[in-house]
């Protein structure tokens, strides 16, 4: 073994999956000068990697976990250590029926092979399943057994054998020392202190899986997860299991709807169980590898825990019952508070990297993920943003919110979740100034990161009626999973606003602002159009990765000769603001102040809402004297005295209106004096389903997260301006070439020309990456590789069809073009009726005319 | 007749790899570690069951620990035992004697509501404190005969049913074999059965089974715990030699330097 350095480049904490395809990946890059360690022994340290199932299901709802897994599987396939068994779903219920005809189509979606068996079937596959107990069951040939630690051994062998990586194991991190820097109150690592030595590092990565969080606390860092309990048995030996003479000779069955699995085992079965009590731990209580009766993440077994899982397991398969239970225990594996990995560079301590959260059946992926990230700026494989570490506000990395979020969807591990599905728990943690007025308009909340936003009132309940909602095709829907979170008071709300006005609460805005005689010229670096207008002027603008793909999309104000304020989503202001932390300049030319809690938004729309606005303020707020994209400064009178407010001329929804900027605490005289101003103009109330979903959609607006991914640049989203501005910014170079030839794919929104299933009931695709097929059924990819599928839908109540949006080649990419949507494992025809423009008021006229 | 046996059962920290002890050194820090029951006497209820599989009888298991207890009296129903008894203490140790003296009171209360016990086995010593002398004052009081260190048990039947039990253990330079008139008692030692792991339909079956409790009453002997210290860890090295096939040349040049084989 060499001697223990006292300074390296990389500095990679955490020998289980993760940290060792890490090494790999990194070395396959270029890499060197890399020091891997781990306070336990090789080739298993004691980790969650260890007593691991090592099984891969490839087919995920979500795209990054599902694209991850694929990878993953590919990657241990790739090293020679692992089977494809296969692997059943089975249902017992007819609600999960459903969900694995929504398994099914997101199957066709991913290109994973899949087909569903009735029960008789699935026990041609497994004779051992009683049958009685099914309906029937999802089966995926490609589902995969990993040999996880030999693989792990492999990739950390190759980095070594690179000569890139030095190893050791039982060592110990005691500290990681970080100096502050000019970026706005981020330290930076500097050295880890090992108890064999310290060692001066460049980067620091914590791959500690259940004890990241600990780890990075460190450095000042988190990394918001908790250790939880996953309780599996071995059950043998079985006779028809060791005739197989294979360590996996049947496929595994998924048992869905008691959240359990039996996975053969050589000749055992491996029960494991996402059913029980969430059991959590906070990292001291996990034991040393000396202290731990097994290894540290093999924690005691609590039978009591288990029973009823037993029970279960035998009604599907009455052999289990006869069989010993050899080993049991409660196994450690990490959850965190939206059951999204923790990756990328932590938001408090520049350089210091999380690769946590990951199991072993995307870990191989997600490292590749990292390591990409650390190499190019922002990942190759895929765009990271449910995954991205600096996703979380301050309020989502206490203990607190982990365990409370976490015991919420630990038993949703094998659940049936809906696209919409709403949390339970920690609600309330940031609500806006007139949350108390809404809560009297009867708003139904939905929440975003812990803001709490109206997604419709039900206050408005009459205006379905008013507007014959159900003769229009817009009513209750009729199946209870379309229906689901939703209601056609949205409906109504998004005629209301296309006749009269609405008001929409945007406060869960992210606010931020760059000032100082750097601010414009930063700000300028950060996007790809202009800043450096005058004062007053706007600009909606994508930001780029290195590589030219959407890295995100927002609105940025010359409010100032040396202030820019920037506007973002909720989803997105944790991200941002990193990102602009960590590219700001050394010299102290720029500072940045999160305005968020300072700024309060409404949004005012509809061809009403000038005469609103009106009677409240004498500004000139015609099209010619207050045209659309520009900004002003009025006073806005109320009951409580005049407000003072920035209005911006702009819409996300297709009517013309403003959004108005205003101080938190004067939020509640203004929201009263718009009711006030607006009664006699029809104002509402109106919620998120206008405003993000059906007035968005109609207008072909699109939305960071769903059609702009790093996957896709500006010229394919059609964002691309005439002309490009002489000034550099991040990802500009990718940008002109990307100018430079046809795109490969094109952003359309497409009708559902028939929304009637098989059983004459009408469906509403929800959004959640359903597959555009063609008229044959056939899947749609681009030549990149990116295939086509729904990336957000809505019904267009404007335009009387339902909508959805979604990247095509550009060859489908052509008004008129038929083709076809699969939904719950039902193709629908759909027609493509938009590129670029909307199917509502393409011209825009009711926005600027 | 139906062959009555009982064995007495510990609940014990499950050994890890280091013991830590509490910070006033008086007790095993289990914060890291789960219970069991003591090596010893799972063993002891294995050679129960079996016994009464092959010859018909039931099998009583009985304990004296916190309530928590009842996880092994349950493990003990997994494998095969019959009937459950707690006598339930606070948690705090009880030295020897005064469990000792529970116990027999315990018996002798289960022996006025049915037969006696054909046989009653301990452990040679439980696990954590390692007393060795609670079935010899139990056998005492009853003032039935008592033999410990037992590998193998045999019971030796008359006209009516058992009548004897014989009982081997190992000394230094061979086996001691002894023949005690029933009722009697046997400490066990490990190694005189492999104990059966629990099957899943046993473990489910052992929540069903009621299990006797009542509160332990016996005044404390002279015996105290002053302090427990760790003995010196005994450090060892692990020299990993290879991997796979790979490995093979160096693992047959090691059985060869241990003197498994010669080539």
């Amino acid at each position: 073994m060499s001697e223990f350095p006292t300074n390296a480049k990389v500095v990679v904490v955490g020998a289980g999956i993760v940290g060792n395809c890490l090494v790999g990946h990194l070395a396959d890059l270029g890499w060197t000068d890399m020091v891997l360690i781990d306070k336990g022994p090789l080739p298993n340290p004691g980790g969650s990697t260890g007593h691991a199932s090592n099984f891969i299901f490839p087919v995920d709802h979500n795209k990054e976990m599902a694209l991850l897994g694929v990878q993953s599987a590919n990657q241990y396939r790739h090293l020679g250590l692992s089977v494809d068994c296969g692997g059943i779903e089975v249902a017992r219920t007819p609600q999960r029926w459903d969900e694995l005809q929504r398994r099914m189509t997101s199957a066709k979606t991913w290109g994973v092979e899949a087909e569903l068996l009735t029960a008789a079937e699935v026990a041609e596959h497994v004779p051992f399943v009683d049958t009685d107990v099914i309906l029937g069951g999802f089966y995926c040939p490609s589902v995969s057994v990993v040999d996880s630690l030999e693989a792990g051994t492999v990739m950390r062998a190759k980095a070594v054998n690179a000569g890139a990586v030095d190893v050791f194991a039982s060592t110990e991190l005691l500290d990681i020392e970080t100096i502050d820097t000019p970026h706005n109150g981020l330290s930076k690592v500097t050295a880890v202190v090992t108890d064999k030595g310290r060692v001066e590092a460049e980067y620091v990565v914590v791959a500690c899986g259940v004890w990241s969080n600990r780890v990075a606390n460190l450095a000042g860092a988190t990394i918001p997860l908790v250790p939880a309990v996953h309780q599996m048995a071995d059950v043998g030996p079985i006779d028809i299991l060791a005739e197989t003479n294979n360590e996996i000779g049947y496929p595994i069955v998924r048992d869905m709807d008691t959240f359990c699995y039996e996975r053969q085992s050589a000749g055992s079965m491996e029960v494991g169980s996402y059913a029980h009590r969430p059991i959590f731990h906070h990292p001291d209580e996990i034991p040393s590898n000396d202290e731990a009766a097994l290894t540290p993440t093999e924690m005691p077994f609590t039978p009591d825990d288990f029973d009823q899982q037993m029970e279960q397991a035998i009604e599907l398969m009455d052999m289990l019952g006869d069989a010993e239970i050899k080993y049991a225990i409660n196994g450690l594996l990490s959850l965190t508070p939206d059951a999204m990995p923790c990756l990328g560079e932590t938001a408090e301590v520049l350089h210091l990297w999380s690769a946590a959260a990951v199991w072993v059946k995307e870990g191989p992926g997600m490292a590749q993920v990292v390591a990409e990230w650390m190499t190019y700026g922002y990942p190759r494989v895929i765009d990271p943003h449910g995954a991205d570490i600096a996703r979380f506000y301050d309020w989502e990395r206490n203990d607190e919110h982990i365990w409370a979020r976490c015991a919420e969807h630990f038993n949703k591990t094998y659940g049936i979740v809906h696209p919409a599905e709403q949390w339970v728990s920690r609600r309330e943690l940031a609500t806006s100034p007139y949350f108390s007025r809404q809560k009297a308009y009867q708003a139904e909340f939905f929440e975003a990161r812990g803001w709490e936003r109206p997604q419709w009132y039900n206050s408005n309940a009459d205006l379905v009626e008013r507007y014959d909602v159900p003769a229009r095709g817009f009513g209750r829907r009729d199946t209870e999973w379309d229906d689901r979170w939703w209601s056609p008071v949205t409906i109504g709300e998004h005629l209301n606003l296309r006749q009269h006005c609405g008001l929409v609460d945007l406060s869960a805005f992210q606010i931020f602002e760059l000032r100082g005689p750097g601010a414009v010229g930063f700000a300028d670096f950060l996007a790809v159009n202009k800043i450096d207008k005058p004062v007053g002027s706007s600009t909606y603008t994508p930001w780029l990765t290195p590589d030219g793909g959407f890295r995100s999309d927002l609105t940025m104000m010359r409010t100032a000769i040396d202030t820019v304020r920037i506007v973002t989503g909720v989803f997105d202001g944790g991200r941002d603001a990193f990102w602009i932390r960590k590219h700001m300049p050394d010299d102290g030319s720029v500072s940045f102040t999160d305005r968020t809690a300072d700024i309060t938004t409404l949004g005012l729309w509809g061809p009403n809402a000038p005469q609103v606005l009106g009677e409240l303020t004498d500004h000139d707020l015609s099209q010619s004297g207050f045209p659309h994209g520009a900004i002003r400064e009025v006073e806005i009178r109320t009951a409580a005295g005049p407000v003072r407010a920035t209005l911006f001329r702009i819409s996300y929804v297709g009517d013309t209106g403003w959004e108005i900027y205003a101080n938190w605490a004067d939020g509640p005289a203004l929201w009263d004096a718009l009711f006030d101003a607006g009664e006699s103009h029809g104002i509402r109330p109106t919620g998120g389903g206008v405003y993000g979903s059906s007035g968005r959609v109609e207008k072909g607006y699109r939305l960071m997260g769903a059609e702009l991914e790093s996957e896709y640049n500006p010229v394919e989203a059609g964002l691309a301006r005439p002309k490009v501005k002489a000034a550099d910014f991040i990802g500009k170079q990718a940008y002109l070439e990307a100018r430079e030839v046809a795109p490969i794919a094109k952003m359309c929104t497409l009708t559902v020309e028939d929304q009637t299933d098989t059983q004459g009931r009408r469906r509403h695709p929800q959004g959640g990456n359903e597959p555009i097929l063609t008229g044959d059924g056939q899947r749609i990819v681009d030549s990149h590789g990116r295939v086509s599928r729904v990336t957000s839908a809505s019904p267009g109540p404007s335009v009387g069809k339902h909508l959805l949006m979604a990247y095509l080649p550009t060859e489908l990419a052509s008004v008129g073009t038929d083709l076809e949507v699969m939904y719950v494992n039902e193709r629908f025809p759909v027609r493509v009726a938009a590129i670029e423009g909307s199917v509502f008021d393409p011209e825009d006229i009711r926005l600027k005319g | 007749m139906a062959l009555r046996i009982l064995c007495c059962v510990k609940r014990v920290p499950s050994p890890g790899s280091r013991i830590n002890l509490t910070d006033d050194g008086t007790a095993v820090d289990a914060t890291h570690l789960g219970f069991t029951t003591s090596p010893h006497e799972e063993c002891a209820v294995e050679e129960a069951v079996v016994l009464a599989e092959h010859e018909g009888g039931t099998v009583t298991v009985l304990t004296l620990g916190p309530p928590e207890s009842v996880e092994q009296l349950r493990y003990a129903a997994s494998v095969g035992a019959d009937e459950l008894v707690l006598v339930a203490t606070d948690g705090a140790p009880w030295d020897p004697q005064r469990t000792a003296a529970a116990l027999a009171e315990a018996i002798k209360r289960l022996e006025t509501d049915q037969e006696t016990f054909d046989l009653i086995l301990f452990g040679n010593e439980s696990a954590d404190s390692g007393g060795f002398q609670v079935g010899v004052r139990v056998a005492n009081a009853l003032q039935r005969p008592m033999v410990n260190g037992i590998k193998r048990i045999e019971l030796n039947f008359d006209g009516d049913g058992p009548g004897s039990v014989s009982a081997r253990r190992a000394v230094d330079d061979g086996f001691e074999v002894y023949e005690l008139p029933l009722p009697a008692i046997l400490g066990v030692k490990e190694g005189i059965n492999l104990p059966r792991y629990p099957t899943m339909r046993g473990r489910l079956a052992s929540k069903k089974l009621e299990i006797s409790s009542w509160e332990g009453e016996a005044a404390p002997g002279g015996q105290a715990l002053v302090r427990l210290r760790r003995p010196v860890e005994q450090t060892s090295t692990t020299t990993i030699l290879g991997n796979s096939a790979a490995a093979a040349p160096a693992v047959v040049d090691l059985l060869e330097e241990l003197g498994v084989f010669d080539r």
